[in-house]
């Protein structure tokens, strides 16, 4: 990281500027910015819900994985689809969804996205191209390959994008469903946020390969390893792993290294990392932190610019709190509604 | 001079409901192992690949896991992927994509999304293929709010339910007896559809109702023929599908007879006469029965080898005939 961070500091407008700021304006910058912090102060907003019993049930928060999620999905439009995870918070704000219905969908609400039938680990946005958070490890991987086959018999131009953890790459949906996107040479974009624990379990003592990103080369596909807290390291991958996908190219599996600050779920003691290894990502390599860095190195914008942003991101959260705790709950009554599709 | 109905295979059924999708609806396509230039195991899509292509008839590789899951995608975003299990124990293989993803899908997103899949399996015993490719499953699946569970038993049924799956927007599992691949019986022309979730009466009678379901309707039918002669009066009712579990149609016919038999290949224990069972001990039906519910259902082994211990695991003719006449006389 001490490259991001030199980088960060050396970089000047104009000359050999990093993907991201070659790629997009100040506006596009700017909303990039204002989604971390969202997903941020979302993930925040939720845990403070959860403490004071207004959420219940569990969650698995991704607190410092934001770059991932929001770089990942910059190059995608809102006619592109992505899988997600149990993880999944970030990913669906990142591709769009409003907080507000994300809280209501936790607070087991009828104007939540799944109308409290979901809540946060099948949180979904079919709107915007969500296909949904999914609670099983890996479960999300071959429905992604479904859509990418989809996209490509409907020539709809669409492209997948599949997020999965670094937990999901021992699973074997992961190995049936990248050798059939590679053979089949579907539209989709694999992203491994490898945040290096499967729950407890350390990918070294996991996986036999140093990098997940290895295991491309056993499918044909690119294999791409990018630091997952640095946004334009993450843009840059998946903007050409979308272009291949968007060209008929086939498959890239993207490697996103990054960490969660956050236990795995609420039930996790904390037993597997230690403290100082904690403080050390949070100290030194948050992305947020090393975005609004480089953004003010690059006189992009400004601390106060940097401020207002933050300050419209947790207007947004209160104001989707506030709207989660007003909406109605389901009745009872509704109970096996959504089982079956009934008939028009 | 009457023109005979036109009889084809269960096999042939099959096939032609899958042309008759394909040819009206480019989103209908089939995916399996072995489904193109092989024909699949059983030929069910026998030579389809030639006239449909490899897009439309796409061999998968032996990814029974990955496989369902790509089919459960492409359906949630707008095709209608028919995904043929070689045998229907390979379900194990998939069943966290079909229990998990499937079925759960629309309830999980709040009615956001259906998924309008349909998966085939080949199901059953008397092959000699022995314990890992002779299972009857339907009861597992059966047991999973989300899905749609049918066991069509003729060649009519297996095109008309076929159909009817297709055009259905959730999850149907169809689970086809191998035996019955060969079987002939007359099946219309063009389209036409079969309800799923609704059973039928194959045969009317008095004094026992049996419930019996895919290849055992056939061996109901053949002892209740036997039995006629000796004065009993059958009726034979064909579940046709699992879940939802057509109450009315069962429920009508025991209070009329007062006694019931069921007849499954599935194991007994925990199986689908066993539903049909409870759900008889909690219907008005109840006070009309002359005596207890008897089950019929496959031994509780696996499926062995050798064909006198493969016959002996699962109902045959002669046990339906001893069991109606202990159901009969024992309550005279």
């Amino acid at each position: 990281m001490a490259r991001t961070r030199a980088r960060a500091g050396t970089a000047k407008a104009g000359a050999n500027l990093p993907f991201l700021y070659r790629h997009h304006d100040k506006d596009a910058l700017k909303e990039a910015l204002y989604k971390m912090h969202l997903i941020r102060l979302f993930e925040e907003g939720a845990e403070e819900c959860y403490m004071r019993g207004l959420i219940h049930g569990t969650m698995h928060l991704s607190i410092g994985q934001e770059a991932s999620a929001v770089g990942i999905c910059l190059p995608l439009t809102d006619d592109d689809q992505i899988t997600s995870t149990h993880r999944g918070h970030g990913h669906c704000i990142a591709k769009g969804a409003e907080v507000s219905r994300m809280f209501a969908e936790f607070f087991g609400k009828t104007t939540g996205y799944c109308r409290g039938r979901g809540g946060s680990m099948h949180i979904a946005d079919v709107s915007k191209g969500n296909l949904g958070a999914n609670g099983i490890v890996g479960g999300g991987i071959p429905i992604a390959v479904g859509a990418a086959l989809s996209a490509k018999r409907l020539k709809n131009g669409k492209i997948v994008v599949c997020f999965f953890g670094d937990g999901a790459n021992n699973e074997g949906a992961f190995h049936e469903a990248l050798n059939m996107a590679a053979i089949w040479k579907l539209p989709v974009v694999f992203v491994c946020e490898n945040n290096q624990y499967g729950m407890s379990t350390s990918t070294e003592r996991s996986t036999a390969v140093k990098d997940i990103a290895e295991r491309a080369s056993a499918y044909a596909m690119p294999g791409v390893i990018v630091d997952g807290n640095v946004l334009s390291e993450v843009a840059e991958a998946s903007h050409e792993a979308a272009r291949r996908a968007r060209a008929g190219e086939g498959p890239t599996l993207i490697e996103s290294k990054t960490y969660r600050y956050r236990g795995h779920s609420k039930s996790d003691r904390n037993r597997y990392r230690t403290k100082d290894e904690i403080e050390d990502w949070m100290a030194n390599r948050d992305p947020i932190a090393l975005y609004e860095a480089e953004l003010k190195a690059l006189g992009i914008v400004s601390q106060d610019e940097i401020d207002a942003v933050r300050a419209a991101a947790a207007k947004e959260i209160a104001e989707g709190i506030e709207f989660a705790k007003e909406s109605p709950a389901p009745v009872t009554a509704d109970l096996e509604r959504y089982v079956y599709t009934e008939p028009a | 001079m009457d023109a005979q109905p036109r009889e084809l295979s269960y096999a042939q059924a099959i096939q032609e409901a899958m042309v008759l999708a394909m040819e009206a609806d480019e989103r209908v396509f089939l995916m399996g192992e072995d489904i193109g230039i092989y024909g699949g195991a059983f030929q069910v899509t026998g030579d389809l690949v030639h006239r449909f292509g490899e897009e439309r008839v796409m061999d998968t590789p032996i990814s029974e896991l990955g496989g369902a899951g790509v089919a459960v995608g492409a359906a949630v975003t707008g095709m209608r992927p028919i995904f043929e299990f070689q045998f229907s124990d390979f379900a194990t293989l998939a069943m966290e994509q079909i229990v998990n993803q499937a079925a759960k899908m629309r309830f999980m997103l709040g009615g956001a999304v259906s998924v309008p899949v349909v998966m085939r399996f080949p199901a059953g015993s008397g092959t000699g293929a022995a314990a890992q490719h002779s299972q009857s499953l339907e009861a597992w699946l059966g047991h999973v709010p989300g899905l749609k569970v049918v066991q069509p038993a003729t060649p009519h049924d297996a095109k008309g339910m076929l159909l009817a799956a297709i055009d259905d927007p959730d999850p149907v599992m169809i689970f086809e007896h191998k035996l019955l691949y060969k079987m002939k019986g007359p099946v219309p022309e063009g389209h036409y559809t079969v309800p799923i979730g609704k059973a039928e009466i194959r045969r009317e009678g008095r004094d026992l109702t049996i419930v019996a379901t895919s290849i055992m309707v056939h061996k109901a039918l053949e002892a209740a023929q036997t039995l006629e002669g000796e004065g009993i009066d059958v009726e034979v009712i064909d579940l046709r599908t699992v879940r939802p579990m057509d109450r009315e149609t069962v429920v009508d016919s025991v209070r009329k007879t007062s006694r019931l038999l069921c007849v499954y290949e599935g194991v007994k224990t925990l199986g689908v006469g066993a539903e049909v069972s409870a759900m008889i001990a909690e219907s008005e039906a109840f006070d009309f029965l002359d005596a207890p519910i008897v089950r019929l259902g496959g031994a509780e082994t696996p499926i062995p080898y050798n064909p006198e211990l493969e016959k002996a695991t699962v109902p045959q003719v002669p046990d339906v005939l001893r069991a109606a006449r202990d159901l009969v006389k024992g309550a005279r």
